[in-house]
């Protein structure tokens, strides 16, 4: 097990505080100690997706059965999910995901600029209200922002951690 | 051009409606998610119900909903509703659901290996793809299939008991009952589902 940075902790800790039972993810390097500490809690379901829409229609009917639920993914898996987004709307749910952003900062792969540089735009075009974090001392504070907006009031909220958070990915193995 | 069916719907397929009919009869606190289009006028036909939740869209979603409710639930049954083209579009949330294995989910799928709300084309259930084969494979090992009424009490019996995640497919008849539609008021459902429940608004 590899030390995380700190701002990953923050992520978990304000998500346990909240009280999040299913954590549901594709995984992404920059969730992984939030996904090692969901899947450690004897009261938190982690739950791995094959793909991240599965994620949208789960954390519905979490809420459904009186489980708050969050999705957390990479920018990329903001694309699989546009139509099942219709479900927040649709049925009125709250929502919360937090995407790791890929293909917008020192990104090696050009692969992931295209749907990279439309994720927010995609999340807002469904009707999701996008926070966005830079800066590891803000995560704790915006996220507990945008559980609180989801959780308390039904918003359906998006918190983007910037690949500029995330840090250079290292892709030689050694 | 068309292929040849591997697994065609045979003539002793079961009535769709009756199915459903008997089938929630018999689990009356079950909590029910029905996928789009025939499934939730089949499950509407049999009774509206506070504990159901008809999906009219998200297609593919309604065995995911179905498993965060599972989760949420785990004191009561969950039963998903859906259609073959539903499933198919969601395939790998059986992998995401065969992960998890709550006992007390179990998903029914309709199964006239058509898209029948779109003009009855032809699904891969009738082209080659065998759902128990695939749920089965995802490790939803409790997966079988029914063809008769007579196994009606059966299905109901493993939503009762709550002993596994279990897989049903239902071969139907491929013929289209009248239209039953439920409420498409989405937070209305949401909402009376909910406080029965016992669940508080926030």
């Amino acid at each position: 097990m590899t030390n995380a940075p700190e701002w990953q902790y923050a992520v978990f800790n304000v998500l346990k505080k909240g009280g999040v039972r299913q954590v549901a993810y594709v995984p992404d390097a920059g969730h992984s100690h939030v996904i090692r500490s969901a899947n450690a809690d004897p009261d938190i379901h982690d739950v791995v997706l094959t793909t991240e829409e599965e994620g949208v229609a789960l954390c519905c009917g979490a809420w459904l059965g009186g489980q708050r639920a969050v999705l957390l993914m990479q920018s990329s898996g903001v694309g699989n999910c546009v139509n099942m987004f219709s479900l927040l709307r649709s049925g009125d749910f709250p929502f919360l995901t937090v995407v790791t952003m890929r293909g917008e900062y020192a990104e090696f792969n050009p692969w992931q600029g295209p749907m990279g540089r439309a994720t927010q735009a995609a999340l807002e075009l469904m009707g999701i209200h996008v926070l966005r974090v830079s800066r590891p001392e803000e995560v704790e504070e915006v996220l507990s922002a945008g559980l609180d907006a989801a959780f308390e009031a039904g918003d359906k909220v998006a918190v983007l951690l910037g690949q500029n958070l995330i840090g250079r990915k290292k892709w030689e193995r050694k | 051009m068309s292929s040849q069916a591997s697994n065609s719907i045979t003539n002793s397929a079961v009535d769709r409606r009756e199915f459903v009919a008997s089938l929630i009869k018999a689990v009356p606190d079950a909590l029910v998610v029905s996928g789009l289009g025939s499934p939730s006028y089949d499950l509407f036909a049999a009774g509206d119900r506070d504990g159901n939740y008809y999906l009219w869209g998200a297609m593919g979603g309604a065995a995911s909903v179905g498993l965060g409710l599972a989760l949420a639930q785990p004191e009561k049954s969950v039963v998903v509703l859906t259609g073959d083209g539903e499933q198919l579009m969601g395939i790998g949330s059986l992998g995401t659901i065969g992960a998890k294995k709550p006992a007390n989910l179990t998903i029914v799928v309709l199964d006239n290996g058509h898209y029948g709300e779109t003009g009855m084309q032809r699904s891969h259930s009738s082209l080659g793809t065998d759902l128990v084969a695939v749920a089965k494979g995802f490790g939803i090992g409790h997966s079988y299939r029914v063809e008769d009424m007579a196994s009606c009490p059966v299905v109901a019996q493993d939503i009762q008991q709550r002993k596994q995640t279990t897989f049903v497919q239902v071969r139907i008849k491929s013929d289209e009952p009248p239209r039953m539609l439920p409420p498409r008021d989405g937070p209305y459902i949401k909402n009376r589902f909910r406080e029965a429940l016992g669940l508080k608004p926030f």
